[in-house]
């Protein structure tokens, strides 16, 4: 590694835009990942979370703008990326036919490690995984399933890890499983980039926070500093008269859309629309 | 990258290897069409049937070869639909691997399991009655000939397996390929068949494929029809190794 890279960022994005036909999923995002960190990237379904980790594991090249990961550039230098990263994508990447023990060995020996038994066995036995090792992952619980994914992820020991909502679809036992795992990265100077629509898993794990929305970077720092945001230095009133709507909305309450209509039919029955 | 070619490959073979002897009932599906048709063939309608040889079984085989083939691809397409399904693939792809490896560790697989079912079907052939004079040189090119056709008939598997949105369309292409020996030599002489009918049989490639075999049992020149059937093979093979790379490459960039 030169000392360039170690000085640089471990993930640096400048500027990325991606659109799908119409749809601009990316509207210029800038980050930056310090090395170590964990960093969790925050925002609801369709943010475009998934779309810039996909960008940063080099599975998909972007309209415009910059990405760096390691120090090297994701799309010119993608085989170097590959080399520095390992992915857990939204549903688990293992294989259920496999055992435990064979779908990490496979990992290992993809990414050419010399005794890819024994790095298996090291990794089930920081994954509490030594006891189902023999087992077809195919029997395996959520969580168990989601760690083995995780230990696969740190098969040869990669400088950066991307995390795609690794918790979501889990019960809650299986997500504090996770996150211990998750835990146990940070301890070993791994850089990871965690996206989810969790706050508090956010929280809970992440160095920096910052929040996707609508394809842009809204806010970017620290927990304590993200708190700092609020109340918000400047409020704006603006003048408005409440809709049938707004009324109906704060007496029933409401999931957060904002096109829904409520009707009274003849009969006292009240719809959705 | 490419340095890695052959071990990743190896490596994701003995995967795929592993899920097959994991699940032989694949084999053995792939297997039960082909064998269920040569016995209906060969004790039901075949004693009807007229092909101027002495064994109706010594005719028939080599469609039926050809059926086992075309029924063992569906689960090629099948496999690698389910790989792109789930995470895995993605898992691979963002590995510093080589990456075509992926789809040649799929396509020699297929290889393997036809490979299998083809022996299977040919055991049932000699327990009910088949018999060749061919020697040592004959079996291996029809074991040439059948390993050719597959690799063209995976390589236009792998289309589907990359493209398909569901299991059963990935493997539902293959059905017109079960029944494209009905129309050929495979079951009836063409002779018998009425003028455009008998011309597209005698025209199509399972029917150069098949007098090709047949021809190689028997201990017979097999003259211009074992080039017809290469030329088609070769022909198929460049061509859906073409369009699935095409497709593959546009997948993973």
């Amino acid at each position: 590694m030169t000392p360039e890279q170690v000085r640089a960022p471990a993930i640096q994005v400048r500027g990325l835009e991606k659109s799908y036909r119409e749809l601009r999923v990316l509207r210029g995002v800038d980050l930056d990942v310090a090395r170590g960190h964990i960093f969790a990237l925050l925002g609801s379904n369709g943010a475009g979370k998934t779309t810039l980790v996909r960008i940063l594991s080099t599975l998909l090249k972007p309209d415009a703008g910059t990405a760096s990961v390691n120090g090297f550039d994701a799309v010119r230098q993608a085989a170097k990326v590959r080399e520095s990263i390992s992915l857990t994508g939204q549903f688990a990447a293992v294989d259920e036919i496999l055992s435990g023990r064979e779908n990490l060995v496979l990992v290992a020996r993809l990414r050419h490690l010399r005794d890819p038994g024994r790095v298996a066995d090291d990794l089930l036995a920081r994954f509490s995984l030594t006891d189902a090792a023999a087992r077809k992952v195919s029997t395996y619980s959520g969580g168990m399933r989601r760690r083995l994914d995780i230990a696969m992820s740190l098969v040869g020991d990669p400088p950066v890890i991307f995390l795609d909502e690794p918790t979501t679809g889990l019960d809650p036992q299986a997500r504090l499983e996770v996150w211990q795992a998750v835990r146990e990265l940070a301890r070993q100077g791994t850089t990871a980039l965690l996206t989810t629509q969790y706050l508090d898993e956010a929280e809970q794990l992440a160095d920096r926070i910052a929040i996707l929305h609508r394809g842009r970077i809204i806010a970017n720092g620290t927990l304590a500093e993200l708190k700092q945001l609020l109340p918000p230095a400047k409020v704006e009133y603006v003048e408005k008269q409440p809709t049938l709507e707004d009324v109906f909305l704060a007496i029933v309450g409401d999931e957060g859309t904002d096109s829904k209509l409520a009707v009274t039919s003849p009969d006292g029955r009240q719809d959705l629309r | 990258m490419t340095r890695h070619f052959l071990g990743d490959t190896a490596v994701l073979l003995g995967r795929s290897l592993r899920h097959i002897s994991r699940s032989p009932d694949t084999i053995i599906t792939t297997a039960i069409i082909p064998i269920a048709m040569l016995l209906l063939f060969v004790y039901v309608f075949g004693g009807a049937i007229q092909t101027g040889s002495d064994r109706y079984v010594n005719y028939l085989l080599p469609g039926i070869l050809l059926v086992t083939v075309a029924s063992g691809i569906s689960y090629t397409a099948y496999r690698l639909f389910l790989d792109m399904k789930s995470g895995i693939f993605e898992r691979f792809q963002s590995m510093p691997i080589a990456r075509s490896s992926v789809l040649w560790a799929h396509v020699l697989t297929s290889l393997v399991a036809n490979l299998i079912s083809l022996v299977v079907v040919v055991l049932v052939a000699l327990v009910i009655g088949f018999r060749s004079g061919a020697g040592a040189l004959g079996w291996f090119a029809v074991a040439g000939v059948m390993m050719l056709f597959t690799l063209a008939l995976t390589w236009l598997a792998v289309i589907p397996g990359l493209t398909a949105k569901s299991g059963d369309g990935a493997s539902a292409f293959s059905y017109p390929l079960i029944f494209l020996p009905f129309i050929s030599s495979a079951f009836v002489p063409t002779q018998s068949m009425p003028g455009p009918v008998r011309a597209f049989a005698e025209h199509q490639p399972v029917t150069a494929i098949v007098n090709t075999i047949r021809g190689l049992f028997a201990e017979q020149q097999v003259g211009g029809d074992i080039w017809v059937a290469l030329a088609w093979c070769f022909g198929l093979l460049v061509v859906a190794y073409g369009i699935a790379m095409a497709i593959y490459h546009r997948k993973i960039s």
